[in-house]
């Protein structure tokens, strides 16, 4: 096991070196004029623009540059934006907390609602609601983030404010509310209002992949001949279904889970800035409007990262989980 | 097939290995068989009957629609009439016009797109399935280093640099799609590599692109086109979420996702706006993943 663990995270290694390398190609080599960004319409003096390069260290060769870009992001500095003053370790500060809790709601809904759906539909196959989880689960894996976001806001943000209904049907559509800083406390008061419609969007893609996938897999299962076993012993089917059925039927669900994390990355800066929610996302957002680079890259920087690490931890648990996988690398 | 009129290359040495090949296609699903599979899921042909009219509406635009998708009108916002079927936009641009034209846009983009990355993956795919080695593991390393990079966040950093426009659109979606259908396409070829046909045209001496081009692609290229199409959908999805994000297509086209951005102003007073061109990304992405889900199921029936 742990020449597993090793031989995986000794991975990851140069999955890193390459996304940031990549992500300082993209920056450097390509050309993109931060002086020009910064003026705009303006014409710009010679010694202007020597000065502002000097200052970005877009003057030197690349060489240096890539030396300088590691040193800096060794010491925890990821970018300065070129149109104010902000770093991006400033906006990650303050922007980090309220996508964490988007994206730990919206995991959770994935998790709860995604595996009970494709249960219900794998042990009730061929019913009207297995009927109605295959059509609702393409039609969510197709509806643009964007586009679903603002059917709810128009539904319960619009609608229900212009035709009189009662007060619980009006959503607050803008915004995180009150508190911005709190990560996973139990939403109190008003707090769950906010949180849940950027939630059901965030988590709308990968709630379907996961019923999909679970229905799919718990069928599999339910052919098993220990399953038959299990209840010609004398066991309920509650029992077998749930005990025996689904704990082997969450294995491809679990890394399902970690690949997941791509798709909710790219959501999560469509949800953000349909809703306005003040993290990570929107603020990437915003900076692709002003076309400001160092906030883009950066910020991009601090999700690739994660990403990667995040799978690691998958990979590693999945090991974990069936030993099929330790020994079958271990073999080779 | 059987009629195939005699050509050079059924003469002389090759013909056995001819011979086996069409042993080895009869193992496979012939072409009648697909469509007859295909036609029977109603999703997949409604899917294809929808790509069919959207096609022709985006060729023939100028004969679907009486007005010009640039060409501005008197009234903002109108609602929907029938002189103006979905309504009109801020500008008073007919929407309807501008949904069709911008099925140009989605489709030109979407398959261009997926056309690169299937050129690219094919041949990857092909290479380093074949020969193995250090190509081989150079490449799975690069991918897996690409492949930690969530899509659409690469596709941005890399546009707010290059420059947005249909054009980078379309080769970054391309440029950035084309390692899954490697990685597939390798799959497949190491397991037609195996085949016995393939050692019957080697032993009838066959060189190493006929092989690959001749005998091994047809057998391994299904899983690639059931990627393609539901890739395209993909595409035009991507597509749509970058121009709404500001790091598309830029104006005055009229991308459907730019369309949702400019209508989101006007949600409280003109949702039309919004969920025309809203309503038109979702069907198209449907339509496409319905085919593609149709073509797997048809040209492999183990797979049901």
């Amino acid at each position: 096991m742990a020449g597993y663990i090793f031989r995986r995270t000794l991975l990851t290694v140069p999955v890193v070196w390459g996304a940031v390398t990549l992500l300082f190609l993209v920056f450097f080599v390509i050309p993109g004029d931060p002086v020009q960004v910064l003026a705009g319409e303006k014409a710009v003096s010679p010694q202007v623009q020597a000065n502002l390069e000097a200052k970005f260290g877009i003057d030197k060769p690349w060489y240096v540059q890539y030396e300088k870009y590691w040193v800096r992001l060794a010491h925890g500095d990821l970018g300065e934006s070129y149109r104010s003053s902000r770093s991006v370790n400033t906006i990650l500060g303050s922007t980090a907390p309220a996508s964490l809790r988007l994206a730990f709601w919206a995991i959770i809904a994935q998790v709860v609602i995604g595996i009970a759906t494709g249960l219900v539909s794998a042990v009730k196959r061929y019913s009207f609601i297995d009927a109605m989880t295959t059509v609702g689960t393409t039609m969510l894996v197709a509806i643009p983030a964007f586009v679903l976001g603002y059917v709810l806001i128009y539904m319960f943000g619009v609608y229900t404010f212009q035709h009189s209904f009662p007060a619980w049907a009006k959503f607050p559509v803008q915004g995180i509310g009150p508190n911005r800083w709190g990560l996973f406390v139990i939403p109190l008061g008003d707090q769950w209002r906010y949180l849940l419609m950027p939630t059901m969007t965030l988590a709308s893609v990968n709630t379907a992949v996961v019923a999909r996938m679970t229905r799919g897999s718990m069928l599999e299962v339910m052919r098993a001949d220990y399953m038959r076993t299990a209840e010609a012993g004398g066991l309920t089917r509650r029992t077998v279904i749930l005990k025996h059925g689904l704990k082997n039927a969450m294995i491809p669900v679990v890394t399902l889970l970690g690949l997941n994390l791509a798709e909710m990355i790219g959501a999560a800066i469509l949800t953000e800035t349909v809703f306005n929610w003040p993290g990570i996302g929107s603020s990437i957002a915003t900076a692709i409007t002003f076309l400001d680079a160092p906030i883009v890259l950066g910020l991009s920087l601090v999700l690739v990262l994660t990403y990667v690490l995040i799978n690691l931890i998958v990979d590693l648990s999945y090991g974990f989980f069936d030993p099929r996988i330790r020994y079958g690398g271990a073999e080779r | 097939m059987a009629e195939a009129p005699p050509t050079a290359r059924q003469t002389g040495v090759v013909s056995p290995a001819a011979a086996i090949l069409t042993d080895a296609e009869a193992g496979a699903a012939p072409r009648g068989d697909v469509w007859r599979r295909f036609r029977k899921n109603r999703l997949a042909v409604a899917g294809l009957v929808v790509i069919v009219i959207m096609v022709l509406g985006a060729v023939f635009a100028p004969l679907v629609t009486f007005f010009s998708p640039n060409e501005l009108g008197p009234t903002s916002r109108a609602k929907p009439s029938l002189q103006h079927w979905f309504g009109t936009d801020v500008l008073g641009r007919d929407l309807f016009t501008r949904i069709v034209y911008g099925a140009r846009v989605s489709l030109k983009i979407g398959i261009l797109a997926v056309l690169i990355a299937v050129a690219i993956g094919v041949v990857v795919g092909a290479v380093t399935g074949f020969y193995g080695g250090v190509l081989d593991g150079l490449l799975m390393r690069m991918t897996d280093i690409f492949l930690s990079f969530p899509y659409i966040l690469a596709a941005i950093v890399i546009i707010t640099v290059v420059g947005r426009g249909e054009r980078s659109v379309i080769l970054v979606l391309g440029l950035l799609g084309w390692m899954p259908i490697a990685r597939l396409f390798r799959a497949s070829v190491l397991q037609a590599k195996e085949a016995e046909y393939i050692d019957a045209a080697r032993a009838v001496g066959c060189s190493n692109f006929q092989i690959i081009s001749g005998h091994i692609l047809p057998n391994a290229i299904q899983p690639v086109i059931v990627y393609g199409t539901i890739f395209v959908g993909t595409a035009v999805l991507t597509e749509a979420a970058l121009s709404f994000l500001g790091a598309g297509v830029t104006e005055p086209s009229p991308a459907w996702g730019l369309m949702v951005n400019q209508g989101r102003s006007y949600l409280f007073t003109s949702p039309h706006l919004l969920f025309f061109p809203g309503a038109a990304i979702l069907v198209t992405v449907m339509a496409f993943v319905f085919v593609g889900d149709g073509l797997r199921d048809a040209l492999d029936p183990r797979l049901r």
